[in-house]
């Protein structure tokens, strides 16, 4: 089995940028792939790329073809969806790809135009990633199904908003030296906890905001890597998916996210580690209660304990276990189909020495990925070391 | 999307008339149509086993924030209850979930410095609309955003 190297990473700043196309937002962070990488575009043997909402904000379909064209490459192009973990998913396949051998450089990625759309029709595009019978119709939005889960969480372990308000105060604060970040500003606790609901018992600050942005890598084999003199320190070492029940209802447990569970052992044991081995982390925080089920699904925390982690400086900047130094979805902003290599760029970066946020981790060795599709009925988790 | 969802609109018809059922497979698995396959064991043949008459709630929310079809019902509380061998989403009627306006303060009592040292802080906290683990009863109504209807929990009447 051929090992996958990181030799590049893109990102736009991430925000506000209604008048982009996703397509322009693609081509700058492919740009910046291959600069980073010093990989030429005309090396690209495939393409893989997330997008979850083409359709509905920029009534684009069949984006494969297009982003190829704006990345400038030419080559065996798909587009993955799986929600808010589609580009997890993308640069999985890219991975499955080069250890098979079938090819030794691949673009992956994912881009997202959101802002577009005012805020009823954000909500009502987010939340076609739940069940459209069950769920929807008895109105149930994506802040609401997390805050569901929350609201479970409480009741199956205790903890409130507060220790929500933590999590979303460490994001900020971790976002604000993140020139590709969408709030560089710190929130208090206080502020995050007088902030208007969205979906009781999560409020604004709870919430990621709507997020413009797309995301690069430029992945390729350790065979070329050394053939071709690349500097490319971080290798992809593991790789885990998960599935569970679409709907919140027919899940085990309402304050458990297995899918997540399952792609984190997964992943750990492709790489051949476990989670007393993991330096810093990057998680899928759509909600705060999402990264508090997360660093339990990864083993960070126990069950029950995540709750507390940030407020107990656990998973602050120099805590024991980093989580989301980047800023999270929380701060650094969620472009859904792109935020997967988002996550693995920003792990990149911050392994490399190279990120704002590397002198919070200047001996980390071993970093995660956990990206969630949904309320979690999709995960994909990556394993990424430093292999000098 | 006039076309009915077949299996999906018979078991709303049914909730309407107080027949609700769920599927439950021959190893009790409980599911809800349109079902060919237990999602759970494989098993492909069902038997529809009527509601128990009262569900329990396990979790809910007051959405503040509304998608389109339901922008005239804001603030609207959803919620999960165990029904049996499934558990049913619905929008929670006959309960207090606060003015139709969109509102930074609520009934939330602002907080107070006194009791920053609680662990889990109830001067933060958001009023549940309904308690977690009260009995529910299931149907159907009209939302007030389009007249569509929605399956309904209400709490359960003596
Ligand atoms: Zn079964």
């Amino acid at each position: 089995m051929n090992g996958v190297r990181v030799a590049g990473v893109g990102l736009t700043r991430f925000g506000s940028h209604p008048e982009r196309t996703g397509r322009d937002l693609f081509a700058e962070a492919a740009a910046g792939a291959f600069t980073d990488a010093g990989v030429d575009r005309g090396a690209v043997e495939e393409l893989n790329v997330g997008n979850f909402m083409g359709a509905i904000a920029e009534h684009q379909g069949h984006q494969a073809p297009l982003l190829a064209e704006a990345a400038g490459v030419r080559c065996p192009a798909t587009r993955y969806e799986s929600a808010c973990a589609s580009a997890g998913v993308a640069v999985r396949e890219a991975v499955r790809t080069i250890r098979s051998g079938e090819a030794d450089v691949v673009l992956a990625g994912g881009t997202e135009r959101m802002t577009v759309l005012d805020t009823e029709a954000a909500t009502d595009g987010l939340a076609i990633a739940a069940d459209d019978l069950f769920e929807v119709r008895a109105g149930v939005t994506f802040p609401g199904a997390y805050a569901l889960m929350a609201r479970a969480y409480f009741e199956a372990y205790g903890g409130g908003r507060r220790e929500l308000a933590h999590v979303a105060s460490k994001n900020h604060a971790n976002a604000v030296p993140n020139e590709y970040a969408q709030y560089r500003r710190e929130v208090s606790v206080e502020e995050a906890l007088d902030a208007p609901p969205v979906a009781t018992p999560l409020h604004l600050y709870d919430a990621c905001p709507i997020t413009d942005g797309a995301s690069a890598l430029v992945l390729v084999s350790d065979e070329y890597a050394a053939a071709n003199g690349l500097d490319a320190p971080v290798s992809v070492t593991g790789t885990g998916q998960g599935t569970d029940r679409m709907a919140l209802a027919d899940r085990t447990d309402l304050a458990r996210t297995p899918a997540a569970t399952d792609a984190a052992t997964t992943a750990y044991d492709d790489a051949n580690l476990g989670p007393a081995d993991v330096d810093l982390a990057e998680v899928h925080d759509c909600f705060t209660i999402a990264e508090v089920l997360a660093i339990e699904s990864l083993g960070l925390a126990d069950p029950g304990e995540g709750i507390g982690a940030a407020r107990d400086g656990r998973t602050t900047a120099d805590g024991d276990i980093p989580v989301n130094l980047s800023g999270g979805l929380k701060a650094k902003g969620h472009p859904v189909g792109a935020t997967g290599g988002s996550q693995i760029a920003e792990l990149t970066r911050l392994l490399r020495g190279d990120h704002p946020n590397s002198g919070h981790v200047p001996d980390a060795e071993v970093g995660v990925a956990h990206n969630a599709g949904g309320t979690v009925a999709s995960a994909v988790v990556h394993v990424l070391e430093v292999r000098g | 999307m006039t076309a009915r969802d077949a299996g999906y609109d018979e078991w709303v018809d049914a909730l309407a008339d107080g027949r609700g059922y769920a599927l439950v497979c021959p190893e009790g698995h409980g599911s809800l149509p349109p079902r060919r396959t237990c999602p759970e064991c494989g098993a492909t043949t069902f038997s529809e086993e009527p509601l128990p008459e009262r569900g329990t709630v396990e979790t809910v929310t007051v959405v503040h924030v509304p998608p389109p079809q339901f922008a005239d019902d804001a603030p609207y509380a959803t919620a999960i209850a165990a029904f049996g061998p499934v558990r049913l989403t619905g929008v929670l009627r006959g309960v207090d979930v606060g003015e139709k306006e969109l509102s930074g303060d609520g009934d939330d009592d602002d907080d107070t410095a006194g009791d920053a040292a609680t662990a889990s802080d109830a001067d933060t906290a958001d009023d549940d609309p309904i308690a977690i683990g009260a009995p529910v009863e299931v149907g159907v109504a009209a939302r007030d955003t389009d007249e569509r209807r929605v399956v309904t929990l209400r709490p359960a009447t003596e």
